[in-house]
């Protein structure tokens, strides 16, 4: 059986065909191509999917793609768009070459999201599979955390929580990275979160 | 002894830069293709069927019902898949034949036109089968153990010098106690997997290639070389791609069955491309892990704590399919000296699933026993778990009489002991505590054989301005992409801006794999000599499409020196008084690993073995049922690792001042699996001295600490401890 939906995806309206079993992650990865979302465990339990979804993060490989008919999609190559201070920190060009001789699409004309940026200033990746779903969460984590919602690690549940390492490290923990990367993704997140 | 001549070493002027990752701007945004997310048109799309029973015989297959679902194309089981060429590795062998090796081995595999009609076609291929009797357990009274001839790392499987029993009679301190490792998954976070394309014979004129694999692979030369006979095509015609892998830790270092099913899907259905990505499910089953160990170590040792034998009996398992032998008791041989030492491994062949390479086989689980034995002959002692390091610190290799390149185990403890603020002394367990926290200190040492691989080959090419280098090498999260751009710069005498690297691909030369913390050494080497014989022909200003090619040359301090990384690992642990919860809020790692070519992927390398470590120490756990022998915890949910909560302050320095001169004209050696190797026992050792229970056998977790902790709990309560 299959449905049509819409989907604005990285800012670009599609509408696709699809068989009603099919996941939002397998909608994006191999119905339209957007493969920055990755499947690590097609399970819910690794965070590597993670996109925003109409503006909270979400994991893709547990949903069905027919039930976010007209849903807005953005994965960690369009996460630039959400940045409300995309000025904020260094130019994004200074720290790191676009190396245009690697394989895959050149990343120049590619704007960061500064929580993308912080991740290349600290390390916060090795392998990078899991990365564009950290990337994500991060954007995610730190929204969660200017609305004032709590965490399993905040004390008071009357104030707004503390942008603390503690806070940061509870709200990432959605998102394994084999690679063992958490230092430096704490680092940058904290770094995101400051500016 | 003649001065061997070692390498001629490079002038650091890119390297010992943290420069960062080329291909980090591809990842934080998710454009970096990995293995199917590459283009291929009109790709199909395979599921694995897998056998119910762990051995016997497949007695029918019924691919009716799924052969009548609509978008499948095909479905292959061992009579009608296409015939291997050379089925000897039987790894390589799948759909060959009717018999079972192990539960969860595929049986047969279907290929539709979308990933959800293949998930569904292959549960509705129904198996029936003749089971025979299996044996899945690990046990010291297996019938089915036996001495292996080598160990994966080319030793031997027993080694003796001395007397130990004598000596162990003797001794004025013994430790004598069994260590026990569990199964383990490498559990790289991007799944094993493949797109195949049979281009067949005819293509490209005859001299294209007939299959091209565009693979998660550790080393695609090592797909290449492994399967080019299994599917009778020249080695040259089969092509391998992989430019970004989502880590491997040593499972993605050789090809497994899955490799080999998506080529003969690919060949069935050809030229239609197939996709085939192994589930997480599936990688418990199919692409390796580490065998569980049981390990019997002897200390002995005079009144002043020096040893007089060292004793390491290792059982470990394998697979009746194929043998791995894990070389467990090897880092043993040249760690400490001692007069008498020995060292057997004793293999149990199973019906169960193939274990292979995971992160520091071997050193991981040998060194675990080894350092938690040390911390307890210390204790026995009464010495410093450091000072008793430091009263057996060998002048030569114990195993080969060779001189140490140079061996700074005791300046990685020292210094690591001041940067930590050890406490000098005994460790004295049950001494500190924090409310209702037990709070504790430990120590471990670490090593890592300094590796550089035979078989590598560059080439330079000048074009357009720049400096084209090419080598069939990985970057598997290690950093390769950007550290061997910054060795090709040096080697040349280039700015990076100069450089194109390529790699991840066989149309460049030979390279051996991501592997035994050897990548940026062998590759290295080749790319310096081919640097090097570049400017030797074509001098400082090349012409346009001027070229370069060369190989290793030859090193004979290799055969002279004993070469080995080595590190200091300390950590604190708070285990909860009550309830045994433990919490390790700072790890420490000091390392002597040669020049560091990155400083920034070096550190960050330290700090995820460290990861790895401490996920190995509390968490890391396969289960396997046992009965079936096959792994019942095989999700992320099930087999736990560590996630971002688990790991709190985290340090890893480098003394900075190492230079190696004996490897490679970088002056490295290797930093890819030391980071795990002492991690565990610097955990477990913390976890003693917080609470005076010794733990064993891995993981630590709360159930094996509460029987100790109920003395102290009951103690408390009588005397009215003041801090409770």
């Amino acid at each position: 059986m299959t449905r049509t939906i819409g989907l604005d995806v990285d800012g670009e309206a599609v509408r696709i065909e699809i068989d009603v079993r099919t996941t939002l992650l397998d909608a994006l990865r191999e119905r339209l191509g957007h493969t920055a979302p990755k499947k690590g465990c097609d399970h819910g339990q690794c965070g590597s999917c993670t996109v925003i979804l109409d503006g909270r993060r979400h994991l893709t490989c547990l949903s069905l793609a027919v039930a976010h008919d007209g849903a807005t999609v953005t994965t960690s190559r369009g996460l630039a768009a959400l940045d409300e201070a995309p000025d904020a920190g260094p130019p994004a060009d200074t720290a790191e070459p676009s190396s245009p001789s690697l394989p895959g699409a050149d990343p120049a004309d590619l704007p960061l999201h500064r929580v993308q940026q912080a991740f290349l200033d600290h390390d916060g990746l090795q392998c990078g599979y899991c990365t564009p779903g950290q990337v994500c969460s991060a954007v995610g984590a730190l929204a969660e955390l200017a609305a004032g919602q709590p965490s399993h690690v905040t004390d008071d549940l009357s104030g707004r929580p503390e942008l603390s390492d503690a806070e940061i490290r509870e709200r990432m923990s959605g998102n394994l990275c084999r690679c063992g990367a958490y230092a430096g993704i704490v680092a940058a997140v904290r770094q995101a979160a400051g500016s | 002894m003649s001065e061997p001549t070692g390498p001629t070493l490079l002038d650091p002027v890119q390297m010992g830069r943290p420069v960062g990752r080329l291909d980090g701007r591809r990842k934080v945004l998710g454009v970096a293709p990995y293995a199917v997310e590459h283009e291929a048109e009109g790709a199909a799309q395979a599921a694995m069927v897998a056998s119910t029973v762990p051995r016997g015989r497949v007695r029918s297959i019924d691919a009716t019902a799924a052969r009548a679902l609509p978008g499948v194309l095909a479905v292959l089981d061992h009579t009608n898949a296409p015939r291997v060429a050379d089925g000897e590795d039987r790894e390589f062998a799948p759909l060959q034949d009717d018999t079972v090796w192990f539960r969860r081995q595929p049986v047969a595999l279907v290929v539709a036109e979308s990933s959800e009609v293949a998930r569904e076609a292959a549960a509705l291929v129904a198996v029936e089968y003749d089971e025979e009797p299996a044996e899945v357990g690990l046990r010291p009274d297996s019938p089915r153990l036996y001495t292996p001839e080598k160990l994966s790392d080319g030793s031997e499987s027993d080694t003796s010098a001395g007397d130990v029993e004598a000596a162990l009679a003797a001794a004025t301190h013994v430790v004598d106690e069994t260590y026990a490792t569990p199964y383990e998954h490498n559990n790289p976070m991007e799944p094993h997997a493949t797109i195949a394309t049979w281009h067949g014979e005819d293509a490209g004129l005859g001299d294209g290639p007939v299959l091209t694999l565009v693979d998660s692979t550790q080393g695609v030369h090592a797909v290449r070389s492994s399967l080019a006979p299994v599917l009778g095509i020249e080695p040259e015609r089969l092509e391998v791609v992989a430019p970004y892998v989502g880590g491997g830790f040593g499972s993605k270092g050789a090809p497994h069955v899955n490799v080999v099913l998506a080529a003969l899907a690919a060949k069935a259905l050809a030229p239609r491309p197939v996709r085939l990505t192994v589930t997480r499910q599936q990688m418990f089953a199919l692409v390796g892990y580490r065998t569980a160990t049981i390990q019997h170590f002897r200390l002995g040792a005079d009144a002043d704590g020096r040893l007089t034998a060292i004793s390491h009996d290792v059982l470990e398992q394998s697979a009746a399919i194929k043998e791995f032998v894990e070389q467990t008791g090897s880092p043993t041989r040249s760690m400490y000296a001692a007069p008498n030492r020995r060292t057997t491994h004793r293999v149990a062949r199973l019906d169960v699933a193939i274990p292979f390479w995971m992160r520091a086989p071997g050193e991981m689980p040998g060194m675990f026993a080894h350092e938690v034995a040390m911390d307890e002959l210390a204790h026995r002692c009464g010495l410093d778990p450091i000072e008793l390091r430091v009263r057996n610190e060998p002048d030569v290799d114990p195993e080969t009489g060779h001189p140490f390149g140079r061996r700074r185990l005791l300046e990685c403890l020292r210094r690591g002991a001041e940067r930590f603020g050890w406490e000098e002394g005994p460790r004295a367990p049950l001494s500190r505590r924090e409310g209702d926290w037990l709070v504790g200190t430990g120590v471990a040492s670490s090593t890592y054989p300094a590796n550089a691989m035979p078989g590598n080959e560059a080439t330079v090419t000048f074009e357009h301005g720049c400096y084209a280098v090419g080598i069939g090498a990985a970057d598997i999260g290690t950093g390769s992409w950007t550290s061997l751009t910054q060795v090709t710069a040096d080697a040349l005498g280039v700015g990076l801006e100069q450089i194109r690297l390529g790699i991840g691909d066989t149309r460049y030369p030979s390279a051996s794999v991501a592997g035994g913390s050897s990548g940026l050494s062998s590759w290295g080497i080749a790319i310096t000599a081919a640097a090097r014989a570049f400017r030797e022909q074509h001098g400082d200003r090349p012409s346009e499409g001027a070229s370069a090619t060369a190989g290793m040359p030859d090193n004979p301090d290799l055969q002279e020196y004993a070469l080995n990384s080595y590190g200091a690992h300390f950590a604190k642990v708070r285990v909860h008084a009550d309830t045994g919860q433990i919490r390790v809020p700072r790890m420490l790692g000091v390392f002597s690993v040669g020049r560091a070519v990155n400083p920034t992927t070096l550190r960050s390398q330290f700090l995820g073995g460290m990861v790895m470590g401490l996920s190995a120490a509390l968490f890391e756990e396969s289960v396997r049922d046992p009965r079936f022998g096959h792994v019942v915890t095989q999700d992320l949910a099930s087999y736990h690792v560590a996630a971002n909560a688990d790991v709190a302050d985290l340090d890893a320095i480098w003394l900075d001042d190492d230079v190696e001169t004996h490897l490679n004209p970088m002056g490295s050696r290797g930093a890819g699996e030391i980071g795990i190797v002492g991690s565990p026992a610097a955990i477990v050792n913390a976890v003693f001295d917080a609470t005076g229970v010794r733990v064993r056998d891995l993981p630590v977790t709360a159930d094996k600490l509460l029987a100790g902790l109920l003395p102290q709990r009951e103690r408390d309560h009588v005397l009215g401890d003041a801090s409770a």
